[in-house]
């Protein structure tokens, strides 16, 4: 491989046209049923097929020219990048960086507290009803879930698969306690966050024992145990059907949101009715959990309690013969991210207004994961990060309606959501394992912070 | 008493399928300690090679006989399964290996993600229901067994035998467990760990297109999140029996299935599931590494 790399491009060319062949004909035999074929019913309704050898030349050529262009070109340049970057000696983490890279976090939040504002000055009221709710409060409720995750996994080092149970126990514990008792969010927000550090206490206490693996697999059949439960426990939770109408989120008790109140946001501020008000406002309450997400992280690493954590995750034997109590470090992680996780769900219980089982499978604890892992484990700018690229960049696929002028009026982009989120998990990890962000502040050092990188940190072994 | 039987019997049937997919998952998770969460979706691919093999040969073949078109369905779904997990070993796995363990963990749920979705814009998001294929049954007193019942439980064994020869008796297998126990003290005594690896992919991914094959034949429909719910259940059998035990998985999916259809015969159906998962933490909480499981001892 280097001698070829060295002698000259011929060799490699010769070597990307064999692979692209290579590769164009394993995925004619892939694709060759599950493309070339589709089944679809008739109006009897019996199930025939149909031959689609257009699509799955298509296919196959994607896969060729794919192959022959990443052997041939992209390799050997990122091969050549590499090297450079090893003879040269600079370390990938620089100590000069540019004005936007230091100052990125203010630049961030600055953006973030001007963003309803901007939205709203740019494309109006009815427009930015869609760029507040469906793109700032959708990625920050995944911000916030990623940190939340993010202590458990990323700090604890526990491999946590069902982390969407709490958010589910904050969701279900808002709305039923508000739509049987009539309490205000205000006093189930915490309550909500409260009650699901209690189920991360209750589940997480008898799975301690277990380590790595075993942890993930019952974490996931927890999480599963609980949507199952929501799905069946139909005299309380009314099942598939969820429950509706939950009460929206007034402004501190001053100001409600319902319209036809009398102290309605709106006529007391002499507005005109539009339900954007209402969103901009949700839109800070968010922004301000997701702050508070990351100072109690930031403060709790430089605690006992959140070294004890990141001790825990390089190495459990050492923790324990220097005298930490394991069980009741994990227990505190497990719970800490737990409540995050409550919090976020009674929050987005109050912005749909509707919760189901069905917002709260496992593929909601993979995405969250994923966003955590994509963005560096532990790095609290990287996982905000992920979360935009990936929630945003789905979202923003919603959106993409001139496709429809490219591939014809039947083309839907959302059908194509989730593939694209897959292989992006996938495109991302191949090129950047320790995510988007590979370097870590230490919270303990000699005489000068400096950023470490990624790959000094362990992942622990649950 | 009959009915007890009765409900053994399903829940064998059931224990079977599970158990085949277990394999894979506890093979891959021997021999390179990783989650393989695609395999559920490995699974659902094998049925649907059967259902699309099904519907050609019957269009061309009207009278094809039923063996016939039953050996063509397992062994076209066993290639196409077993090449599409060697692809996706080469392409999202491998180049992983070595790294942390957390990354091929998120490519194989990328990668899960993506199968599903794949077949659901492929084939769409409709159930795909076909005749049934082997409708003969046998009364024995007041039991009723299905012959497809006793095809499951049959092909089963015959594959289990198959596969516990390769493991034990065959250079193969010894290279398999060789690489499964120290990889890179098999690759310095000449063990090509690479192509192990792959051929324990295509065989995991073999088994579970059989199984898948035989999902499709017992329920009669196929549909593309098919993968999920019986792959996390392969795979709490594969932990309730202890990851990386061969027998193990096996009998985790026999007491997954008996768990699943005593339940939901003497309690309630609507939570079968609840009582699988709920029994998986009760045992791994007594004995953490699983029935069958050696215990892991960490050295500093």
């Amino acid at each position: 491989m280097t001698a070829s790399t060295e002698t000259g491009h011929p060799n490699v060319l010769a070597k990307a046209v064999r692979e692209g062949l290579f590769a164009g004909v394993i995925a004619f035999f892939m694709f060759l049923l599950f493309v070339g074929i589709e089944t679809y019913q008739d109006i009897n309704n019996t199930l025939v097929w149909r031959t689609r050898w257009g699509l799955l030349a298509v296919f196959v050529a994607v896969a060729a020219v794919g192959r022959f262009l990443t052997v041939g070109f992209i390799k050997p340049h990122i091969d050549r990048r590499k090297l450079a970057k090893a003879k040269s000696g600079v370390l990938e983490i620089s100590e000069n960086k540019s004005f936007f890279h230091r100052h990125f976090l203010k630049i961030a939040l600055i953006f973030l507290v001007l963003y309803p504002f901007l939205s709203l000055m740019i494309v109006g009221k009815q427009g930015s009803l869609k760029y507040v709710d469906n793109f700032g409060i959708q990625i920050l409720i995944y911000v916030m879930l990623a940190w939340g995750l993010n202590i458990v996994v990323g700090l604890a080092g526990l491999l946590d698969l069902g982390y969407v149970a709490f958010y589910a126990v904050g969701a279900y514990s808002y709305a039923l306690l508000s739509s049987y008792f009539g309490f205000s969010f205000w006093l189930l927000l915490p309550m909500s966050g409260i009650l699901a550090a209690l189920w991360g206490i209750i589940l997480g206490f008898p799975v301690l024992r277990l380590r790595g693996d075993y942890l993930a697999i019952v974490t996931l059949a927890f999480g599963e145990i609980i949507r199952l439960v929501l799905i069946n426990w139909t005299d309380v939770t009314k099942g598939t059907f969820g429950i509706s109408g939950i009460a929206k989120a007034s402004f501190f008790g001053i100001w409600s949101f319902d319209t036809g109140t009398t102290n309605n946001f709106v006529k007391a501020w002499g507005l005109s009715a539009s339900s954007v008000y209402y969103k901009v406002f949700l839109f800070y309450v968010i922004l301000a959990l997701c702050m508070l997400t990351a100072y109690v992280t930031i403060r709790l690493r430089r605690m006992p309690i959140g070294r004890a954590w990141e001790a825990l995750r390089e190495d459990e034997i050492a923790c324990r013969s220097l005298g930490i109590n394991t069980v009741t470090t994990k227990l505190t992680a497990f719970a800490t991210g737990a409540m995050f996780g409550g919090f976020a769900g009674a929050f987005f219980a109050t912005r749909q207004g509707f919760v189901s089982p069905e917002s709260f499978v496992f593929l909601e604890s993979a995405v969250i994961l994923a966003i955590v892992v994509l963005g560096g484990m532990g790095s609290l700018t990287g996982i905000a990060i992920a979360a935009v690229v990936m929630v945003g960049g789905t979202e923003v696929l919603r959106e993409m309606a001139f496709l429809k002028v490219v591939f014809g009026p039947d083309f839907t982009p959302e059908l194509y959501r989730m593939l694209l989120f897959g292989l992006a998990m996938i495109i991302v990890m191949l090129f950047k394992p320790r995510g988007f962000v590979g370097s870590r502040e230490p919270t303990a050092f000699l005489k000068e912070r400096k950023a470490v990188s990624g790959s000094f940190t362990k992942e622990g072994h649950g | 008493m009959e009915y007890f039987i009765q409900q053994l019997i399903n829940g064998l049937t059931l224990g079977s399928i599970y158990g085949l997919v277990a394999i894979g998952y506890t093979m891959v998770y021997g021999i390179i300690g990783m989650i393989n969460f695609a395999h559920g979706d490995i699974f659902m691919l094998g049925g649907f090679a059967a259902l699309i093999v099904f519907l050609i040969a019957t269009s061309f073949f009207a009278g094809i006989p039923i063996a016939l078109l039953l050996l063509l369905m397992l062994l076209v779904g066993m290639l196409m399964t077993g090449l599409w997990n060697w692809t996706i070993e080469r392409v999202a796995y491998r180049p992983l290996r070595g790294s942390f363990r957390l990354a091929p963990l998120i490519t194989a749920i990328g990668m899960s993600i993506v199968l599903s979705n794949f077949i659901q814009v492929t084939q769409g998001p409709r159930n795909k229901p076909i005749p049934p294929l082997v409708t003969d049954v046998f009364h024995i007193g007041d039991i009723t067994i299905s012959l497809k019942q006793v095809l499951i439980v049959i092909i089963t064994a015959v594959l289990l035998f198959a596969f516990w020869y390769i493991v034990n008796k065959t250079p193969l297998g010894r290279a398999q467990r060789a690489t499964e126990q120290d990889r890179k003290m098999a690759a310095l005594l000449g063990v090509d760990v690479d192509r192990t690896i792959s051929i324990t992919f295509i065989m995991g991914a073999a088994l579970a297109a059989v199984a898948g094959a035989m999902y499709l034949m017992y329920y009669g429909v196929a549909s593309f999140n098919d993968g999920f719910i019986p792959g996390v259940k392969a795979f709490t059998a594969a932990v309730l029996g202890g990851i990386g035990s061969l027998p193990g998985a096996v009998f985790g999916g026999l007491l997954i299935g008996l768990i699943e259809s005593l339940w939901s015969a003497y309690f309630s159906i609507a939570y079968k599931d609840v009582a699988t998962f709920a029994i998986l933490a009760f045992v791994l909480i007594f004995k953490p590494t699983g029935i069958l499981g050696r215990p892991e001892v960490e050295k500093v």
